[in-house]
């Protein structure tokens, strides 16, 4: 069989399990439809760290957008459900990515510890904000309406969801990475001057893949936030210390700047998570910062980096085997 | 908003903000001047900065229930953090040192998260704070208040910084960082043990962090929380007032502490926190527009 077939097999397989989790294992629909929220939030997060070179403590802020517009939208148009629903998430993406694309002008500037530092001020900056506003709740949250249909029918529907804006994500980073896009973002990870000198608009591209990123970060968020069924600013929204780090430590975990990296990580780090945290009592939080440690110390290439080093040919790369040389002056 | 309105009817107000501000914000410049000294010494920025304030601030919390008075805890938070800061190289901060300021970054956020929850976990999430019983001074008749114990930890801050600065000026050691900061290659052939050099940083860093905390937890308060938003402080006073600039990073912390009292009043305490994490949004991006107009960026 060649290598198409094996692929397309792999994909129908992949798709074919997803949509009947929620039947094999009904009691766990919340826990999966975050398995996929995950995978959203490792993917965007990896098309700026990984193949940018941008590492962003703050994309969380995109997702928190995303969750407190399509909420306001669905307390306030007078729509009824599933309309204002599905308005509500446009809006949410909307205005994720008008967010993306006025902060990104003034950010991207910043580079390496100083965006990173910067994204992480923005995302608390937010959180703090959301926590103080009184038209979108303050500091008690929102709650978004009550869904319609049958008991339990909530969970599989924002299960679907989910499901359909990771499996909308994975196809268009996969699209976009093949192209010039894909291109021009590594120019700017390996040498953003050069990138720049070669007569590429590095500005816009860098704020096209932040918007990007806020376009899925946002409608996830919408969908999150009626699936949670609560608002909170600090600890769901702009929760920078639980999402805003998984989302960097997943893409990590799993290998940054690959495609399937974040993919992995994201499905190796909620499984653990949700096997075994719940018996940590109250000790999760300690874990996840010696995990975080451990990881960036002991293992920076992550899983699918750690395989290319190994086996290079398989990942299409050309080994040359030379004895390297001493540099001159080492 | 209506805040800025009384302000103009009782300008005395300002004057209780602007003291309250300055004697604050020396305790901020000590935090940021262990921040310069480990960045431009080790190339590391350490993000797990604002923890040692708090675990600095809890020594003297425990010192003072154990009935020592605050003002020894000082110095005894100051030790104790050095080994802390000391035993958190040898494990953790050696193997990052050499390595891009992303992971080093990452690294020490993960150790920050750590630090925070075992925090919260062993010493509990609640406000707790080292009763100094000193008194109060009181001007302008009554309406301007400044507690003599922040007047002490102004002093003190004072106090820690001119003895940092002169153990970096005079001490063997001192000068052994300040050659390792200059060229750490050149430094090593000259028979400097670096990595006995970066684990003192380190450590004198956590020092000054915990002499800080334990002025924090004298003057303020201190619970697990309470470190992030020490270390977004430190961050931006040092890129305000850049590496090795200890006058600068003193009048950015004093700065600072003003800008963020009057803040708070006008703005209403509950938007305190976002002023702070906004600011330093602001200040990045007002230093990288006004550099890319040499067509340079922040490094």
């Amino acid at each position: 069989m060649n290598r198409n077939g094996l692929r397309f097999g792999f994909y129908a397989v992949l798709v074919v399990v997803a949509i009947a989790l929620p039947w094999m294992a009904p009691d766990f629909r919340t826990q999966l439809s975050f398995l996929w929220v995950m995978v959203v939030f490792a993917l965007t997060w990896d098309l700026l760290g990984g193949q940018m070179g941008y590492n962003s403590f703050g994309n969380i802020v995109f997702f928190g957008i995303g969750m407190y517009a399509c909420a306001v939208v669905q307390r306030d148009s007078g729509l009824s459900y599933y309309p204002g629903l599905f308005v509500g998430m446009g809006v949410g993406a909307a205005v994720a990515v008008a967010a993306a694309g006025i902060l990104g002008s003034g950010m991207l500037g910043l580079r390496g510890h100083y965006f990173a530092i910067g994204t992480l001020g923005l995302g608390i900056a937010a959180g703090e904000i959301a926590g103080g506003w009184d038209y979108i709740g303050a500091g008690s949250g929102l709650v978004p309406p009550l869904f319609p249909g049958a008991i339990g029918g909530r969970e599989t529907f924002f299960y679907f969801i989910c499901l359909a804006l990771a499996a909308m994500t994975f196809p268009t980073l996969r699209w976009l990475y093949a192209g010039r896009f894909g291109l021009v973002i590594n120019a700017i990870r390996d040498d953003e001057d050069k990138a720049e000198a070669m007569g590429i608009a590095t500005t816009r591209y860098k704020t096209a893949a932040w918007c990007i990123s806020a376009l899925f970060l946002g409608l996830i968020g919408a969908a999150a936030g009626n699936l949670i069924g609560f608002i909170d600013p600090r600890d769901v929204a702009f929760a920078g210390a639980t999402y805003g780090v998984w989302m960097v430590l997943m893409a990590i975990l799993g290998g940054k700047g690959t495609l399937w990296g974040p993919v992995i990580g994201a499905v190796i780090f909620h499984v653990t998570q949700e096997l075994f945290w719940t018996y940590l009592l109250g000790w999760q939080r300690v874990a996840l910062g010696i995990l975080i440690v451990f990881i960036v110390v002991f293992f920076p290439l992550g899983i699918l980096g750690w395989a290319r080093e190994r086996w290079p040919e398989r990942f299409g790369h050309r080994v040359e085997e030379t004895v390297a040389q001493p540099k001159a002056g080492q | 908003m209506d805040n800025i309105l009384l302000l103009f009817d009782a300008p005395v107000l300002s004057v209780q903000l602007l003291l309250d501000g300055l004697l604050i914000g020396a305790i901020f410049a000590l935090a940021a001047y262990g921040m310069a000294l480990v960045w431009g010494v080790m190339n590391l920025i350490n993000i797990a900065q604002g923890e040692f304030v708090m675990l600095g601030g809890y020594t003297a919390f425990f010192l003072y229930t154990a009935g020592i008075h605050p003002l020894f805890g000082i110095p005894v938070a100051a030790v104790i953090m050095f080994f802390v800061g000391w035993a958190l190289y040898r494990t953790i901060i050696f193997r990052i040192v050499d390595k891009d300021l992303f992971i080093s970054i990452l690294a020490t956020f993960g150790l920050s998260i750590l630090l925070q929850q075992l925090a919260n976990q062993i010493f509990d999430a609640d406000v707790r704070t080292a009763e100094s019983g000193f008194g109060s001074y009181f001007l302008f008749d009554g309406l301007v208040t400044v507690s003599q114990i922040k007047l002490i930890a102004f002093a003190c801050a004072l106090i820690v910084g001119a003895a940092l600065m002169l153990f970096l000026k005079r001490s063997r050691m001192g000068q052994a960082i300040r050659a390792t900061a200059q060229n750490a290659r050149a430094a090593r052939i000259m028979g400097i043990d670096t990595d006995r050099v970066y684990a003192w940083t380190f450590g004198l860093n956590a020092a000054i962090c915990g002499a800080a905390g334990a002025l924090v937890a004298m003057t303020w308060i201190v619970h697990p929380y309470l470190g992030l938003p020490y270390t977004v402080r430190a961050f931006m006073i040092v890129i305000v007032a850049g590496l090795g600039n200890v006058f600068g990073v003193f009048g950015a912390g004093v700065g600072l502490g003003v800008a963020e009292n009057f803040a708070g009043f006008i703005l209403g305490a509950e938007y305190q926190a976002a002023f702070v994490f906004g600011l330093l949004v602001v200040i990045l991006v007002w230093r990288r527009f006004r550099l890319a107009r040499e067509r340079r960026y922040l490094r």
